[in-house]
């Protein structure tokens, strides 16, 4: 088990956004929400370091730009909205994931062997998810990982992943729309409003 | 001197077919008789035009002359090499990693060729060092030139799948590993290829010419295999060195994905 470090951005800007603090402990998730075109991926991206920005972002007492960009990335994970596949079959793609995760997907170990090709959208986000966290990383940044996913399957993945992150303690930056889901996955909602991040307060 | 020569009326006489061949596709309405006949004349012109530098050349013999000369083919190679790139780095790198490359595959090959295996008196002897260098930088140049084109466009086509593997985690030289080393095969291909048919399908335009010249086809066999094998040099390690220089330009030193360097294709 590694230890447990939150993630804070400090003064972030990039594009729109101006001025982004905020710190997300071990285990937290932060919902984060706004109209499309707001910058909400690419405010995850900067914290990826993808994408050239203003201020700093900390992970416990290491800084974004102390570390080389790929040994952050490997911390700071991005889960993109659309995940890319470029081998040929699902299992060069990763480590080789646990049972109960795969089960918990909804998947049995054969998957691994299926091609890229005949996956659907929703396969390829959940196995993205997969993917993700089989490389261990220490914090996480979901773009709308249910998006393609049904209400059901939307529970089930909810369910696992916060499971999941209270185990590892992953301090956890989530974008999200729909408010019902909002509600269960996390502790702390913000929206982006033009240059800023506003709080959303939770009985809202 | 064993081989015929030739008179300008018997040239005019080829030229003339050329013309008939303009008028057939005229004819024809395949709308190539003026590419045709602007494509012959200007073989025509540089031809005699290169002709006569040469004869200069020759009859000068002075390194500085000949190093010339090869810096001015070096320089319209390395434009070549650019024009012939649909999504090029901008900012003069296309023409500067293009350039250098060649330099440092051409030149060294080249130059190693001339003073170890040939050995010329003295070793720019630029009946040797021109020709030589001439074969060199042409298929160096079109080796570079593929390479470079299926590096930056695939990088453009697959910007997704790249940033994914970013995102992951992965170093850039893994992420864009599978293009890189499919650019460098591209550009690699032609020459195996052309190793792989000669005097099979074709017979190489130096054989040729040397044989036509009177030279006994033994040797000339041997001098072709020595300009296949240095033009394969050339070819490899300039493909190698620009591909490996262009795609590190490919990202910042953030390792981003950085694509704002390559310019729009045009048309």
């Amino acid at each position: 088990m590694s230890t447990i470090d939150a993630l804070s951005l400090e003064r972030l800007a990039v594009g729109e956004l101006a001025d982004a603090s905020l710190t997300i402990h071990a285990g937290e998730v932060h919902c984060l929400s706004g109209p499309s075109g707001s910058g909400k991926s690419r405010l995850l991206r900067a914290v990826a370091d993808l994408e050239p920005h203003g201020g700093q972002v900390w992970l416990g007492d290491i800084a974004q730009s102390s570390l080389p960009a790929h040994a952050w990335r490997a911390k700071v994970m991005l889960v993109p909205a659309e995940s890319q596949w470029w081998a040929e079959r699902v299992g060069e793609h990763m480590p080789r994931p646990s049972d109960t995760d795969l089960e918990a997907l909804g998947f049995t170990p054969e998957v691994l062997d299926w091609q890229v090709a005949r996956l659907s959208s929703g396969e390829k986000q959940r196995l993205a998810l997969l993917r993700a966290i089989s490389r261990e990383p220490a914090a996480l940044l979901l773009d709308e990982p249910t998006a393609n996913l049904d209400d059901a399957t939307t529970r089930r993945i909810e369910t696992w992943l916060s499971q999941r992150i209270r185990e590892r303690g992953w301090p956890v930056i989530w974008v999200a729309h729909n408010p019902d889901q909002i509600a269960r996955v996390a502790q702390r909602h913000w929206r982006i409003a033009g240059s800023e991040l506003i709080e959303v307060a939770a009985w809202m | 001197m064993d081989v015929i020569a030739l008179a300008w009326w018997q040239l005019a006489l080829a030229a003339l077919m050329v013309v008939a061949l303009a008028g057939c596709t005229a004819v024809a309405r395949l709308g190539m008789g003026r590419s045709l006949l602007i494509a012959a004349s200007r073989t025509v012109i540089q031809l005699a035009l290169i002709g006569l530098v040469l004869e200069a050349l020759f009859a000068s013999a002075r390194l500085y002359w000949v190093a010339l000369m090869a810096l001015a083919m070096l320089l319209i190679a390395g434009r070549e090499v650019m024009a012939r790139q649909r999504r090029r780095l901008l900012g003069g790198w296309a023409f500067g990693i293009g350039t250098v490359a060649m330099f440092l595959s051409s030149f060294s090959v080249t130059v190693l060729t001339l003073t170890l295996i040939i050995g010329p008196e003295p070793w720019y002897r630029p009946q040797y060092a021109i020709p030589l260098l001439g074969m060199m930088l042409g298929n160096t140049m079109t080796g570079v030139a593929l390479a470079m084109d299926r590096l930056t466009d695939t990088a453009w086509r697959q910007r997704a799948a790249i940033e994914n593997r970013l995102m992951l985690g992965e170093p850039w030289q893994q992420a864009v590993g599978d293009i890189r080393r499919e650019a460098m095969r591209s550009g690699l291909m032609p020459m195996i290829n052309a190793m792989a048919a000669a005097g099979v399908v074709s017979l190489p335009g130096m054989m040729t010419g040397q044989i036509l010249a009177g030279t006994s086809p033994g040797l000339a066999v041997k001098y072709q295999i020595l300009i296949m094998f240095t033009i394969t040099l050339g070819t490899g390690f300039g493909t190698l060195a620009a591909v490996a220089a262009g795609s590190r330009r490919l990202f910042d030193d953030r390792q981003r994905l950085r694509l704002d360097r390559l310019s729009r294709p045009r048309g």
